[in-house]
């Protein structure tokens, strides 16, 4: 059912957990309908310096979201919002037809947490100012 | 984690399909070599096939003390069963009535036909059940009017592995004269089952449940009530399912009935023991951890849990990985992607049938291979709860 790439991931996920003093933080999905994912970012000089991920739901949703972070590690935040659930697909090899909307949610729980930190920096510029 | 590859291979999905029986296979194979008259026509060959089919009929009756073979229709399996009984017996009846009873924890192959049937004129009442997936009979005397013609009920569910007080079901669908079918697909071979004692009208089993070939089943009906065929044709038994006969999967039905029969007991307590001792296993050790359906009133093969904070299919995989095979009631797991109608009747949150896993056993099982799962279980839910956001505190907002 899964590619090997989906299962290599599954099996050892890359930079999961938590970052406490993240720079920006995305969260998508919800328990309810069986998927949820939290996306951590550590941003310096525009580039992603660190990212780390928590998933709740299959393997699919488990592997896009160590894949989606592999991704973005060290990219610009331009360069990370350009990635897309596509990409995040093509990366694993593939899923299976019935994964690709509800499981695949890595690159939007990346580009929240992007989000997330344009609104927290434009928040810290209008103190500033 | 499963960094190593296992070549161990544990079998616990016997619900969703069992291998056959050696000493089924034996006798089916003639069946498929030289013997293949057609019992219809006139000749030896065919008599010697109209026997087999009879002689299987026999057993079948006798497993389930049906009053005479004459009540065994044969069929394609408890799909095929569960329609006939069901649409049978409404078009057949609907001078008389057009409301049917089921259960929200039925087969698919139950609700369907009974949604079906609401596009035609009928009305279809689904009980709720409670926790533990009893139906309720006080809800079941409500619904009940004298338009009912047919009450379907399954006998256990093999999903949460609830049995249900059939005697006092049936006594309540004979109140008000409406027909009682049951669904025994998940309990026949595994308990014993009496259509007579238990007030029983029409009954669906199959055959792969009973460790016979898959595509065979047959449907009980009561000597006297007459239902209206779905399969018209040839005129083969007795007119209610036409087409030539599945002879080999029949003598092979046969025979798995008349070991299950023989066998029965024995095994049933053996299965009861290795399924007690999984679920403890499990429960013990592992924190957040809950049984689906009834403690005692369950079928010896079934251990059915669940486990909070995460899903039921990334548990499989990792099952998988270390060479154990279950199942789910994760939407993950389905072609709906809605969790399982069942986990969600008996009152569970999407997110707590999310993360249901189901372990159903079966003869070649050992209790070594139900020690190692619980052994190696402990490991495969912490390490997905590392990964998992959910917690406690959010479980309970």
């Amino acid at each position: 059912m899964y590619t090997d790439k989906v299962m290599e991931h599954f099996r050892n996920p890359r930079n999961m957990g938590e970052i406490s003093d993240a720079d920006g933080i995305g969260t998508v999905g919800n328990p309810v309908c069986g998927d949820m994912m939290t996306i951590y970012i550590k941003v310096k000089d525009n580039n992603i310096t660190d990212i780390k991920f928590k998933t709740f739901g299959c393997g699919a949703a488990i592997a896009t979201s160590s894949m989606v972070t592999e991704l973005a590690k060290g990219k610009t935040l331009e360069e990370a919002l350009k990635i897309t659930r596509g990409d995040v697909a093509d990366a694993l090899e593939g899923l299976p037809p019935i994964k690709m909307h509800c499981s695949n949610l890595a690159a939007d729980a990346l580009h929240a947490a992007i989000e997330d930190y344009n609104k927290k920096r434009k928040a810290e510029k209008e103190v500033k100012t | 984690m499963p960094n190593q590859t296992t070549t161990r291979r544990i079998y616990f999905d016997h619900t969703a399909g069992k291998p056959i029986d050696s000493r089924v296979i034996e006798v089916m194979l003639p069946y498929m070599t030289s013997s293949y008259g057609n019992p219809s026509s006139i000749h030896a060959f065919s008599q010697e096939a109209k026997q087999t089919l009879e002689e299987a009929r026999e057993k079948i009756a006798k497993l389930i003390n049906a009053e005479s073979k004459e009540s065994i229709v044969f069929t394609s399996g408890a799909t095929e069963s569960n329609n006939m009984a069901i649409k049978g017996v409404a078009y057949r009846n609907k001078n008389r009535g057009n409301h049917i009873i089921t259960s929200s924890i039925e087969h698919m192959s139950v609700i369907n036909p009974c949604k079906f049937l609401t596009t035609q004129g009928f009305k279809a009442t689904f009980l709720p059940v409670d926790q533990y997936g009893f139906v309720s009979l006080k809800k079941l005397e409500e619904e009940l009017t004298s338009e009912t013609t047919l009450i379907s009920i399954m006998y256990a569910s093999g999903e949460i592995g609830t049995i249900q007080p059939m005697k006092e079901i049936s006594k309540i669908a004979h109140s008000k004269n409406a027909f009682l079918h049951v669904d025994a697909t998940a309990a026949n071979g595994q308990i014993p089952i009496n259509v007579q004692n238990d007030g029983i009208d029409l009954l669906t089993i199959s055959s792969n449940d009973m460790y016979g070939p898959k595509g065979v089943g047959a449907l009980y009906i009561k000597k006297g009530i007459r239902i209206e065929p779905l399969i018209q044709g040839g005129g083969q038994e007795k007119g209610i399912r036409s087409g030539t006969e599945n002879i080999p999967g029949i003598v092979g039905f046969g025979k798995a009935a008349e070991i299950a029969q023989k066998e029965m007991s024995v095994e049933s307590k053996r299965l009861e023991k290795l399924r007690d001792k999984f679920i403890k296993g499990l429960l013990d050790q592992i924190p957040y951890s809950f049984l689906n359906g009834h403690p005692t009133k369950r079928l010896p093969d079934n251990v059915a849990v669940r486990f909070s904070f995460i899903e039921g299919e990334s548990i499989l995989l990792s099952l998988d990985m270390m060479g154990v095979a279950a199942s789910s009631g994760s939407a993950c797991t389905t072609k709906t992607l809605e969790p399982s109608h069942v986990l969600l009747a008996i009152g569970l949150k999407h997110e707590e049938a999310h993360g249901s896993v189901l372990f159903t056993l079966g003869r070649q099982n050992t209790k070594e291979e139900v020690d190692y799962v619980i052994d190696i279980m402990p490991d495969i839910i912490k390490r997905l709860r590392k990964i998992s956001p959910l917690t406690p505190k959010e479980l309970k907002e």
